[in-house]
């Protein structure tokens, strides 16, 4: 872990409908159910994270990649306490923990035009009955990966890696030109 | 657009997935004892059925699990998809 790196947000300038995140603490957590509800005890969560779901309580959320996988969202100052006290938690437990804060970058999408601009490169159905709030999953993006997580019903909380961070924006950027938002 | 439904998330769009090949091939538990021919059988040799195949899909763009599904490659319909590790689903007589 390169501890000199700094926790830059992303650098652009925030529109009507599209801001940056500030850095924050993210990791990556693998395990079992066990291990789950481990981890689930270690951030202080009132319980696990369903299929495709994410729970947030202080601060902290806890959202669902795949049945084993978790990505964990927190405050950037608790980065290093974040990977202690999960490492400690679940220390008697098969897992991997890895730190991903500097790999991704965060951005929120918001407003009454937001479904139109991620359906605009993004298949999946985007109702509030097919992705309420608080579903979130990792999906694709024209050809990026994000992890896209709807926090209310016109927010979206995206994920993205920083390299393609700047693609992204763009291409959102272009997608609301043409469509007039 | 083509939906194939993960056994973890539902309903997603087909270019969430990948395909991974034909499914249910063990590999030799005692590769030490089998011959060159049932080493080659397992290695390279697949069905290519008209009709019904059991194959493996993996969610990549999703939840990354691969998982188990019976395609028809003359319409290219889902028929069902199962958990990997699963027994394939009891298909009722007629094919589509
Ligand atoms: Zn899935």
């Amino acid at each position: 872990m390169v501890e000199s790196a700094t926790a830059r947000s992303l650098e652009f300038a925030a529109t009507r409908w599209l801001r940056p995140l500030p850095p924050a603490a993210r990791c990556i957590f693998c395990g079992d159910e066990a291990a789950q509800a481990a981890l689930v005890a270690a951030l202080g969560l009132p319980g696990s994270a369903a299929n495709c779901r994410a729970v947030s309580a202080n601060g902290r959320s806890l959202l669902w990649l795949g049945p084993d996988e978790r990505l964990v969202l927190a405050p950037a100052d608790q980065r290093q306490s974040l990977s202690a006290a999960i490492e400690a938690a679940t220390a008697s437990h098969a897992h991997s923990l890895v730190d991903v804060s500097y790999r991704q970058v965060a951005l929120e999408l918001h407003g009454p035009t937001a479904v139109r601009l991620l359906n605009a490169q993004c298949p999946l159905e985007l109702t509030a009955t097919a992705f309420p709030v608080g579903m979130c999953t990792r999906t694709i993006y024209a050809k990026t990966e994000i992890v896209l997580w709807r926090t209310a019903l016109e927010s979206f909380h995206i994920e993205v890696w920083r390299s393609f961070a700047p693609y992204l924006v763009t291409l959102l950027g272009d997608v609301a030109k043409e469509s007039g938002a | 657009m083509l939906l194939i439904h993960c056994p973890y998330c539902g309903d997603r769009p087909e270019l969430e997935f990948s395909y991974g090949g034909q499914a249910h091939i063990a590999r030799p538990s005692k590769p030490e004892s089998v011959t060159a021919d049932q080493w080659v059988e397992f290695l390279y040799l697949r069905s290519n059925p008209r009709g019904v195949h059991a194959e493996r899909w993996r969610h990549v763009r999703g939840c990354a699990r691969y998982f188990n599904a019976l395609r028809d490659t003359r319409t290219d319909r889902f028929i069902a998809t199962y958990k990997a590790g699963e027994a394939p689903p009891q298909q009722s007589g007629s094919t589509p």
